[in-house]
């Protein structure tokens, strides 16, 4: 009989990885069966809505991101470009569409045909890309406005006329999507439906929020970017549904065993870092070890903030106004997503602080604008604002011709040559 | 007269010859001290830099500041580059360069999410110019309900960030008085566009540019006594057709290309429509004077602007647009571009060239970027395509 440790710990990672296989094979059985799906991405997923119809989601970015991962993305980048689209685009959307161009072909499985593409602007390549399903399967796509901070000092505050003018535009915007969604599926609306779901991501959320608190113990108690990575997957791609919730209030109870029993994620944890971008997920395990391998290890990722679409907040939806409430809910939640990526510097700061981290990896990557574009500029400020050591690296998270293993290894070594010296000359100090 | 001069004598250049006008104009448009902007300044009075496409210039222009575009320049880098990643356009960076040497003097800055860099912008500005800097966030999703009266609302909500900028109220009739200023502008611009269409071996692409462009720098007052004194002189010449092909450019919606370029381009096709510094114009029709001028300029944009890339409308699909505005300028040929590393536009070529394949419309696909120098190899593969075309 296995002990309660041996019980508990690990089994998020475990459940996670089968949870995303069982996925992917309900999402292979559906396009077998020929059964549409709606097309969404992670910020602004409106899988609250779609789940209400019993829609089959798919997040394109996950897919992309899983032939990186599976060491099989430049076969797909390579054909994308002989179909005409330029090295210089996201590799997400290249990956996505050669799967298109093959039929839905994935290493996981095959992926169904979309009857619906939902676009936000919580990144001007999500209305590209969607762009692209509705030529190529000339089918209906919803753009969803979900308007963002307007500054540096934030958005709106909730009550004001401000906001108001954005909840109740995104309000009537979700509505049009109900009645797309009744039309495309020939079904009516369940308003109970949507409680039920809603109620669900309400639980996902407030778990969501407690473990990346959790994660602020000393030692870590899960590596934000490998272990991370996974939890996101199965917060995206079960947002809404019993078994997502279900699932991370297991986590919960995972990491507060952790955390009670002061178990960290790696023996001896040196360093803690915070990671800023999008994952190197061409040499995904191999990026991660150039850090464990030194005792660093990454207790925070703005990866987790903003690709989940906002979650980390922990907003609960109202149940007894539905609509009203989920229109409040995603502006709030996406716009905080989009603060994590253009109006960041107060956030990192603050993370600095609250998980006393003694460093920042900043990852721009090739493919994504909307995370890299300003954050040589936001390691400066930082830097000016706390002493912390900061590493800048750039590579791709899709494209392997871009990531070079080698000049990634030695940068990350005179990144903890520096944390070394300067934990050295800080006892020397204080000695 | 000099165009580097701290002013332009818009009456003086009104009254020389039309090709010595241009080339005032034309210097003026290459010096990269934007002189005009500094004597705006001098006098007193405020400048709000509003980054490419989109912007309703009546805002800022009613609150008694000069609205100017930001879009970039042919200079070197000396204090932008480090401020951000490898990846991106030209656009971004030379922008924010001379926002830093000093050479755009602004006090506010709004940029909005045409790409995922430049919706960065406001971000970008804000840690390090100590003006107030935001995003406009247009709609992205014309076709709801609830489009217009939020885009009525952000236009006032921007319009009262200008008003705490520019230290005064703007009342309605100073609404109007912009909007009436703006759309003489726009009919201007439709007359300049219409003689590229018509008779476009009077008005080759890289003058037309000139005249549009400085409409990014000038007054807008100033810019319309400079085209009612200059397009009846187009109309007057007595330049002869040649033996170009008629084409339209796409692709120079946000970084422009180099003059050069268009130069290039103006000896060997006739650019009868394009889509270069299209949020110049971008209203393709006059804003209701009637009208409550916000909910005006709101219903503008949403019905009466031009497609570009970095704007998504259902009912305006981009690679139909482009066909339209073909066919409009009977066209034989298109020049598709893209800025070097512009993800919109570079995603946009792939539509653009699918649909003209179908339609079996020749193209020329190429990249630039503004700071390029060398066109040799651009003129011999331009002047192949032509041949091409001539000789089919």
């Amino acid at each position: 009989m296995p002990t309660t440790e041996q019980a508990i710990v690990g089994r998020g990672a475990q459940e996670g990885a089968q949870l995303m296989r069982e996925w992917f094979a309900r999402l292979d059985a559906a396009a077998e069966r020929g059964e549409p799906a709606a097309y969404v991405f992670v910020m602004g997923s409106l899988a609250e809505i779609l789940r209400a119809f019993d829609m089959h989601l798919v997040f394109p970015e996950i897919n992309a991101l899983q032939t990186a991962v599976r060491h099989v993305a430049h076969e797909y980048l390579g054909a994308a470009e002989d179909y005409g689209y330029s090295p210089d685009v996201c590799g997400y959307v290249k990956a996505d569409v050669a799967m298109q161009l093959q039929g839905g072909k994935h290493p996981m499985g095959r992926i169904p045909k979309p009857a619906l593409a939902l676009a936000t602007n919580a990144c001007n390549t999500y209305v590209k890309w969607a762009e692209f399903w509705e030529r190529y399967y000339k089918i209906p796509m919803v753009t969803l406005d979900i308007p963002g901070s307007r500054s540096a000092d934030g958005g709106a505050a909730r009550g004001t006329p401000a906001f108001e003018s954005d909840r109740r535009y995104l309000e009537i915007q979700l509505r049009e999507l109900i009645a797309s969604c009744e039309q495309i599926t020939g079904r009516m609306f369940d308003l109970e439906r949507l409680r039920e779901v809603l109620g669900y991501t309400n639980r996902m959320a407030a778990a969501w929020q407690r473990i990346l608190e959790l994660n602020q113990a000393r030692p870590a108690l899960f590596n934000a970017l490998v272990d991370g990575t996974i939890y996101l997957g199965v917060l995206n791609a079960l947002r809404g549904t019993r078994e997502g919730a279900e699932y991370f209030e297991r986590l919960v109870e995972e990491m507060e065993y952790k955390s009670a029993q002061g178990m960290g994620t790696i023996a001896e944890e040196q360093y803690r870092l915070l990671f800023v971008g999008v994952p190197c997920y061409p040499i995904f395990r191999r990026f991660h070890e150039m850090f464990a391998d030194r005792g660093g290890v990454f207790v925070a990722s703005s990866y987790l903030w903003f690709a989940a679409g906002g979650l980390d907040l922990g907003f609960q939806y109202d149940l007894s106004r539905p609509v009203e409430s989920l229109a409040e809910g995603v502006l709030v939640g996406v716009r905080h997503a989009g603060d994590a990526m253009l109006f960041h510097d107060r956030s990192l700061i603050e993370q600095v602080d609250l998980f006393q981290a003694d460093g920042i990896v900043y990852h721009p990557v090739k493919s994504c604008r909307t995370v890299s574009t300003s954050l040589a500029g936001s390691r400066k400020a930082i830097m000016k604002a706390r002493d912390v050591q900061c590493l800048f690296i750039e590579s791709d998270m899709m494209d392997r011709r871009v990531v070079s293993e080698a000049q990634l290894k030695n940068r990350i070594d005179a990144f903890f040559e520096g944390l070394d010296s300067r934990r050295l000359r800080t006892a020397a100090a204080t000695a | 007269m000099s165009a580097t001069a701290t002013t332009f004598d818009v009456a003086g250049v009104s009254t020389l010859p039309l090709d010595a006008a241009l080339g005032e104009c034309r210097d003026l448009l290459e010096d990269p001290s934007f002189p005009t902007v500094h004597a705006w300044k001098e006098s007193g009075r405020k400048v709000l830099g509003h980054f490419q496409v989109y912007f309703p210039e009546e805002l800022a222009h009613a609150a008694g500041m000069l609205p100017v575009k930001v879009r970039g320049a042919p200079v070197e880098m000396r204090l932008a580059d480090s401020h951000f990643g490898s990846y991106l356009c030209s656009i971004l960076r030379s922008s924010l360069e001379v926002a830093l040497d000093g050479r755009l003097p602004l006090d506010m800055f709004v940029t909005h999410p045409i790409c995922d860099s430049a919706r960065n912008l406001a971000g970008v500005w804000n840690r390090n110019l100590p003006y107030p800097s935001q995003i406009l966030y247009l709609p992205q999703n014309a076709n709801s309900a609830g489009t217009a009266p939020y885009l009525r609302d952000e236009y006032a909500r921007l319009l009262g960030d200008i008003e705490a900028v520019a230290g005064r109220r703007v009342t309605e009739p100073d609404l109007q008085r912009s909007v009436a200023v703006f759309n003489e502008n726009r009919r201007l611009l439709r007359e300049v566009y219409a003689i590229k269409r018509t008779t476009p071996w009077l008005l080759p692409v890289d003058e037309a540019y000139v005249l549009v462009a400085l409409g990014a720098l000038l007054p807008r007052e100033e810019h319309n006594t400079l085209l009612r004194a200059l397009v009846p002189q187009i109309r007057a010449r007595t330049t002869r057709p040649q033996d170009k092909i008629r084409v339209i450019l796409e692709g120079g919606f946000c970084e422009q290309p180099p003059l050069d370029l268009l130069s290039v381009i103006a000896q060997s096709c006739y650019v009868v429509d394009d889509d270069l510094l299209i949020g110049l114009r971008y209203l393709t029709r006059d804003v209701n004077e009637a009208l409550d001028p916000l909910a005006a300029l709101a219903e503008a944009y949403l019905d009466g602007s031009s497609y570009s890339p970095v704007q998504h409308d259902t009912r305006k699909p981009k690679e139909h647009m482009l066909l339209e505005r073909l066919h409009g300028a009977g066209a034989q040929a298109a020049i598709i571009a893209a800025a070097k590393m512009c993800e919109p536009g570079l995603d946009e070529q792939v539509a653009y060239t699918k649909a003209l394949d179908e339609a079996h419309i020749p193209y020329f696909v190429t990249e630039f970027e503004e700071k390029m120098s060398g066109f040799d190899q651009l003129q011999l593969q331009l002047e192949t395509f032509v041949e091409s075309i001539l000789f089919d």
